[in-house]
């Protein structure tokens, strides 16, 4: 005999999964916005080359899998990570750098560890480090921002770039990129300049990179609206830019010379990206409120340590991947007390 | 088991967790209780409407009884009576579908009212506070009176415990946090004397000199009315406010709020010197103890998109749900769900005609726009069960064990400590049935615990046996031993 009953509550959710990957979607819009204004069109092209990538391998990953694929692609996950992959690129990267940054992110970096909700790191992030390894040329080759160059890129031009491998015009390709303003400190600082005289330099604005802190700021108003509306758990953006704006104070304070100061690390590189959208990611982060502070403050210092000493001009994304190695640890060691039982 | 303990985080006085489901009360709670409702044909009086033991009957088919006679008597230390709720005739005593979301039938008379509904005669008490306090507890249970808000545990079990171990404060939950119900707000509203009379009888019962009345602050009307009926006496009854959230009335969350204190894990709240009654359980003291009428009747919300005129009714105890909602305008034909109590706690029905229960604080006809309806999609980690925990308990790892099957480290996460209260599952994102999983895991422990203990006694009585097989076998070989050696002996003696 079969009862058919439910549980309670009887209440239908207030948000469901969809909801959330659309909403974080959506405040993505005011930081890409900066970057299509900044470095052009490009980053459409990325956008759209990753997006259908990530819903094709999705697609084909869920069937392979033997799973309802129509109802994997409806929670909006690859479509979210693919649009996270694509603005954390160059905007004139190659087609086939996007294509397989994004096919690894989803076939191995989730669907091979069994799909949404069970993959230890963020997808995008394992694209990303992949591709920052395996084609350093390609990865570092941005455009000069329009506040220096005050031309902008046509969507053909961009196109052209992307898929022919040709600048604007004929022009060769080298011609027009740019090192990132981060990159440029590091480079020039191994050269024994000046922090001070370096950001003094043509590439470096009011607060920080030129070009770049628009679209930190972008990304800022993004992520404060996602916290506004309870869709991130503000522990971590807390925790990441408390950590890195403390260390890089700190630093800036006892060697101005050699540290660039405080604002160029919040508003430079993938600082507010990765602080509201990347490192927030919940299937990869802590779950505990005590862990979550840990577990930004961690990232956020190791985006500070790599930034000033790594090897690489940017440290988001292996920040991140070294700390979902480490969050079902954090998790362990910051369960909440649990009520009646002695702390 | 915090090792990083350095913020303050669930420090006690501070409430935890919650959830703010839309509240859903403005249909009936500006609606005052009617008491209109007609009798019904039948009654059907569960003997099982209590924690405890099932009630036995004290009246035989064909009896002729008056309202308020005692139809079945509480059986043993927890129990509760159960009471004529009209004068008329007892005309069966059968098997009959309960309140629960099994609708399994239970024992169950039936009444037949004869429409006089002619009260037996009551022994009240004009002066409650002259009894000697153990007999408040004593008329309590006699008027077989439980917990209104739900629980329905009979209240005179409670006092009692309360006068072994000294209560310093009886905490009165008028929170009513549950979405839709606006039972308890409508009764503070309109008879706040009569509750602020019973919280006092009470507190003479307990031998307490302070009860705090905790109201959620979207109940303004019923906590002015409830302040102005506490004010003549000088504090001993302390009207306070509370914020709305869920679960604001669970009895430990009020009880941190109001003392700073916890109950420790395993323990009861009579421990730390509190206990807590719901305000309706404290209309039906004074009903019982002031006036001598035992629990017969009861208001109840019956709400829902699927019922055309929500509002509170007192009706008797015994009468069927689908006649309630009949009479509040329900539409069959609109209803998803069948819901008794709130719909975060209460319990699902299969179907509307079974009777109402003395624990019964709503009925709701829930049409398919307020339901959950999908299916549990993939855990995305997101951790809004964590946030929403009351108790600090992280759901989301539970989950995970309890699927595979490792129902022992559920534990570790806290699955003892579970109250079930549906925060966590309301929550999430991936509509899985948390709460469900955590009550199919106790009850699944309990379970194996029961058939441990069966197999080890199995095992004793079977190591028993051998060892008496053993010891007759060495016995008769003993036995056999000795004879022959007699016969030996006769033998040698005969030669």
């Amino acid at each position: 005999m079969r009862f058919p009953t439910a549980p309670a509550p009887h209440l239908a959710p207030p948000a469901s999964t969809h909801r959330i990957m659309q909403w974080v979607l959506l405040a993505m819009i005011p930081g890409t916005a900066a970057q299509l204004w900044q470095f052009g069109p490009g980053v459409l092209v990325n956008l759209a080359l990753a997006v259908t990538t990530a819903l094709t391998a999705e697609y084909a990953m869920l069937r392979l899998r033997a799973r309802h694929s129509r109802a994997g692609l409806s929670d909006w996950s690859a479509t979210l990570t693919g649009a996270l992959l694509a603005v954390s690129l160059p905007p004139i990267a190659p087609w086939w750098v996007t294509v397989f940054g994004t096919l690894f992110a989803i076939v191995i970096g989730k669907q091979l560890y069994g799909g949404l909700g069970y993959n230890p790191f963020n997808p995008a992030m394992v694209g990303y480090a992949v591709l920052l390894i395996s084609f350093p040329k390609a990865m570092t080759a941005w455009l000069p921002p329009v506040d220096i160059t005050g031309t902008h890129w046509g969507l053909s031009d961009a196109w052209n770039a992307i898929v022919h491998h040709t600048g604007p015009d004929g022009s060769s390709f080298d011609a027009v990129t740019m090192a990132t303003p981060l990159d440029t400190l590091k480079t020039q600082l191994g050269l024994g300049r000046m922090a001070d005289e370096i950001q003094s330099g043509p590439l470096f604005g009011a607060l920080a990179g030129k070009g770049w802190q628009w679209v930190n700021l972008g990304y800022l108003a993004g992520g404060l609206w996602l916290l506004r509306r309870g869709l991130i758990a503000w522990q971590i953006p807390t925790g990441f830019l408390a950590a890195l704006g403390t260390w890089s104070l700190v630093f800036f304070l006892l060697e101005p010379q050699t540290y660039p100061t405080p604002l160029f690390h919040l508003l430079g590189g993938a600082t507010m990206l990765g602080a509201f959208f990347i490192a927030t990611d919940p299937v990869t982060a802590s779950t505990t409120p005590k862990g979550r502070l840990i577990y930004g403050a961690l990232i956020g210092s190791l985006v500070f340590v790599i930034r000033a000493w790594g090897g690489y001009p940017d440290g988001v994304a292996f920040g991140v991947l070294l700390l979902n190695l480490a969050a079902p640890t954090i998790d362990h060691y910051t369960r909440p007390r649990v009520y009646g039982h002695p702390g | 088991m915090a090792a990083l303990s350095f913020f303050p985080f669930g420090v006690a006085g501070r409430i935890r967790g919650g959830v703010h489901p839309e509240p859903r009360k403005e249909s009936t709670a500006d609606r005052p209780i009617e008491t209109a409702f007609p009798l019904p044909e039948r009654l059907y009086l569960s003997l099982q409407q209590h924690a405890g033991q099932p009630a036995e009957p004290v009246v035989r088919v064909g009896d002729k009884v008056l309202k308020g006679q005692l139809l079945a008597a509480g059986q043993g230390t927890i129990s509760a009576p159960v009471h004529a709720p009209t004068s008329g005739v007892v005309t069966d005593i059968l098997e009959y579908p309960a309140a629960h979301p099994s609708a399994l039938p239970t024992p169950t008379l039936l009444l037949e009212p004869d429409g006089e509904d002619r009260w037996i005669e009551t022994r009240g008490s004009a002066d409650p506070f002259g009894l000697p306090p153990e007999e408040i507890s004593a008329r309590v249970g006699a008027a077989g009176v439980v917990g209104m808000g739900g629980a329905a545990f009979p209240s005179a079990v409670k006092l009692n415990l309360g006068r072994k171990t000294r209560i310093q404060t009886l905490l009165i939950n008028g929170g009513e946090c549950e979405p839709y119900l606006t039972c308890d707000d409508r009764l503070m509203r309109e008879r706040a004397a009569d509750v602020v009379d019973g919280i006092l009888i009470m507190l003479h019962g307990l031998e307490c000199d302070q009860a705090i009345v905790g109201i959620e602050d979207n109940k303004p009307e019923a906590f002015a009315a409830m302040s102005a009926a506490a004010a003549p006496h000088g504090g001993r009854v302390q009207v306070r406010q509370v914020p709305s959230l869920y679960p604001m009335g669970w009895d430990k969350q009020l009880i941190r709020y109001f003392t700073g204190k916890e109950v420790p894990a395993g323990g009861r709240s009579a421990d730390i010197g509190v206990l807590m009654h719901n305000v309706a359980t404290a209309y039906a003291v004074q009903q019982a103890v002031r006036h001598g009428r035992p629990l017969v009747s009861r208001i109840v919300t019956v709400s829902g998109l699927a019922v055309s005129a929500p509002r509170n009714v007192e009706a008797p105890i015994g009468t069927l749900l689908a006649d309630l909602l009949a009479f509040c305008g329900h539409r069959p034909e609109d209803t998803a769900s069948y819901v008794m109590g709130g719909p975060m706690m209460g319990d699902f029905l299969p179907h509307p005609r079974v009777p109402l229960v003395k624990g019964a604080c709503g009925i709701l006809a829930l049409s398919r726009r307020e339901v959950a309806a999908s299916d549990a999609k993939a855990c995305i980690r997101c951790a809004r069960c964590v946030s929403a925990c009351p108790a600090g308990l992280l759901p989301l790892e539970m989950v995970a064990r309890i699927r595979a099957g490792q129902l022992e480290s559920a534990i570790g996460y806290g699955l003892k400590d579970c109250i079930s209260c549906g925060s966590c599952s309301y929550v999430c994102p991936s509509e899985i049935p948390l709460v469900h999983y955590f009550k199919y895991a106790s009850g699944e422990l309990v379970a194996r615990e029961q058939m441990k203990h069966r197999t080890e006694q199995t095992k004793r009585l079977a190591e028993e046996r051998q060892a008496r097989f053993e010891r007759q076998k060495r016995e008769q070989a003993a036995l056999a031993a000795q004879r022959k050696a007699q016969a030996q002996r006769k033998t040698e003696e005969a030669a």
